[in-house]
């Protein structure tokens, strides 16, 4: 298992490597090259001769790539032209945020669409099938920003169910800890707090979800449609199992590894519709700090994101591929 | 592999169905088009992209204004935007410019198929171009280019065209083109892998010991085989594409001028406005959901058409 995990890690080197060099190429591609990125449009020539010395700019490609790649295996991402402050901080404490939504729209996407796809595939061409594959389609066509406006203009404006942005009351004083705002209300045993903060993430959590439950609810159902009707469920039957192991232990189990890899798959799209739920909902997470950056062309901060995202992206399938050998025994991790 | 049904087949497959041609020259293509025909679901599909391609085209006839009029200009104030029927002359309404929603919906159309189609054919094009070299090649060919292909799928697809987009500056050709970059390794994966599944083929074997050279078995045999997969996605791809161009003019990339006629735009300008004019945002929302949807619908009907597994259903 060790091996494995450590074998897969040095599989992502090279494709990291390549993604250095990329991003590296990008910056010096920027219109005016990185000095007018960093300095904004309207630098004077001076002040951009003295930036592209500081930073060396000037020097040739290659020696300028190897004080990238050097730092960049430091950990210093460099610092962001908005606000000043090092990239890695800036995601340190904008990153629990958007994970808090993302968990919260991947537990709604899973807790709706597996039961769905289940129930639709059991009652193959009826009525439950039938709306499951007009959910679906609708989670797909509906762009995310589309579906936010409506949840918002319905939930927080025409009915003043639930907050209409922000992550949390500021009237609130709560105590921070770890970012993760609802978790802290529970661990310092503020409860309003957690609840405020709950309650701030339902309409961006159901937005971002329904992006990956109308896939979850698709791979489901033919995955248990295909499985259901297999040869072992049919000796399972005969041997007289009841039909609720059957259920669990047989179809949905084995129904359940192409819904994995989904999900895991999923994790990229979600992280698109963060950038775009959030501008919504005006939720301070990374996806709104991106927004700003891809407005205020802050290319330390689009660099390191998308470094630091490859990283996590591959993590996340190093995780779905281990999951396989819980799932289904017979997979042998190799 | 042929679409042909063996003619003397028992059991339930189609020959007894008239509408199936299973004599000579019932190809492929010609097959999927008549269960296309005959599915529902494409013709939804289809009738809702002909529709919004018919007002694309005739926009400069349709349209009581141009793009980037603001023929009601006189009419917004700060607290009042005139809504749809308030106001003769303007059926939709204005919008906070003072421009027709009518008009911007119906140039809107225009703006956002042909960014669609231009930016999947970008896509389509260079993917095919990796996907042939990998799949034709194999070898260290294939293992350059599908590294490559990697890299760029380990980026999130909308960070992806966000950068691009970022590099070419604001305008609705660099929405074009980073949608149509970022599609590539997605169409390049795709051929390659059903490529290398042909490769194994009986027919390419035929051909070999013909002493055919490898690029004709690769342009006239393997290709024209292994590209239905690649034209379904195509089609799924046009309705990405269409959302894809929309977010990205409504997180500002799209250039131009603030009023000018495009959905995603529209639905940037209408959130400041959702409290008092929320039909800014419903109306060209609707129009992208159901341009996707007509794609969505016309592509998955086409795989179902193309798949053999549902064919002899």
């Amino acid at each position: 298992m060790l091996r494995v995990i450590g074998k897969r890690i040095a599989l992502l080197i090279p494709t990291l490597f390549g993604l250095s060099i990329l991003l590296f190429l990008w910056v010096r591609s920027l219109p005016g090259g990185p000095a007018t990125a960093l300095l904004g449009e309207k630098a004077t020539p001076e002040a951009i001769a003295r930036v592209n010395e500081l930073y060396g700019f000037d020097r040739p490609l290659i020696a300028q790539y190897f004080t990238y790649i050097g730092k960049l295996l430091q950990g210093d991402f460099g610092v962001s032209i908005n606000t000043g402050r090092p990239v890695l901080e800036e995601f340190a404490t904008r990153f629990p945020a958007t994970l808090e939504l993302t968990i919260i729209a991947l537990i709604f996407a899973i807790g709706v669409g597996v039961p769905l796809g289940y129930l639709a595939a059991r009652h193959y061409g009826r009525l439950v099938d039938h709306g499951s594959v007009v959910l679906s389609l609708i989670g797909i066509t509906v762009p995310v920003f589309f579906l936010a406006f409506i949840l918002k203009y319905l939930f927080a404006i025409q009915w003043s169910l639930l907050p209409p942005d922000g992550r949390q009351n500021p009237r609130i004083n709560a105590t921070h800890y770890t970012d993760f705002y609802v978790l802290d209300g529970l661990l310092t045993g503020e409860y309003d707090a957690a609840w405020d903060a709950f309650l701030h993430l339902i309409l961006p959590g159901l937005a971002l979800g329904t992006i990956p439950l109308a896939i979850i609810v698709r791979i489901t159902r033919a995955s248990v449609l295909e499985v259901q009707n297999a040869d072992f469920v049919r000796t399972a039957r005969a041997k007289g199992l009841m039909e609720r192991t059957i259920r669990g232990s047989f179809i949905l189990r084995n129904a359940m590894l192409p819904v994995v890899t989904t999900i895991g798959l999923q994790l990229g799209l979600l992280i698109s519709g963060a950038v775009l739920t959030e501008t919504v909902f005006a939720f301070n997470g990374i996806g709104r700090f991106l927004r700003d950056a891809i407005f205020g062309l802050d290319y330390p901060v689009l660099q390191g994101f998308i470094i630091f995202i490859a990283i996590f992206y591959a993590l996340i399938n190093l995780v779905v591929d281990l999951s396989y050998s819980v799932i289904d025994p017979r997979v042998r991790v190799q | 592999m042929s679409a042909i049904l063996p003619p003397a087949a028992g059991g339930s497959a189609a020959p007894d169905d008239p509408a199936i041609d299973t004599g000579r020259g019932a190809g492929l293509w010609r097959n999927a088009f008549v269960r296309l025909r005959r599915n529902p679901q494409a013709i939804v599909g289809a009738v809702i992209i002909g529709l919004f391609l018919l007002v694309a085209l005739l926009a400069p006839i349709l349209a009581p204004y141009g793009g980037n009029d603001l023929p009601g200009r006189t009419e917004i104030t700060p607290t009042t935007i005139p809504g749809p029927g308030e106001l003769d002359g303007f059926p939709l309404g204005l919008d906070r410019f003072g421009g027709d929603v009518l008009s911007k919906l119906i140039w809107g159309a225009q703006a956002s198929l042909l960014i669609g189609v231009v930016s999947t054919a970008l896509g389509l094009a260079g993917g095919m171009l990796l996907g042939v070299l990998a799949g034709g090649f194999g070898g260290w060919v294939d293992n350059l280019i599908m590294r490559f292909v990697d890299i760029l799928l380990s980026v999130p697809n909308l960070l992806l065209a966000v950068s691009i987009a970022a590099v070419l500056g604001q305008s609705a050709y660099a929405i074009m083109i980073a949608i149509g970059v970022s599609q590539i390794p997605i169409f390049a994966r795709l051929l390659r892998s059903t490529m290398l599944s042909q490769r194994g083929a009986d027919y390419i074997l035929a051909a070999q010991t013909l002493g055919l050279s490898r690029r004709t078995i690769t342009m006239s045999h393997l290709l024209p085989n292994s590209m239905g997969p690649v034209i379904v996605q195509a089609t799924l791809t046009l309705a990405t594409a269409v959302i894809d161009a929309a977010a990205l003019s409504f997180l500002g990339l799209g250039g131009g001028l603030p009023q000018t006629a495009e959905w995603g735009r529209m639905l940037t300008y209408a959130q400041a406005e959702l409290a008092v004019a929320p039909q800014l945002a419903f109306l060209p929302g609707a129009c992208i959901a159901i341009t996707a949807l007509g794609f969505t619908l016309l592509g998955e009907s086409l795989r179902e058409a193309l798949d053999p597994k549902t064919r002899t259903k």
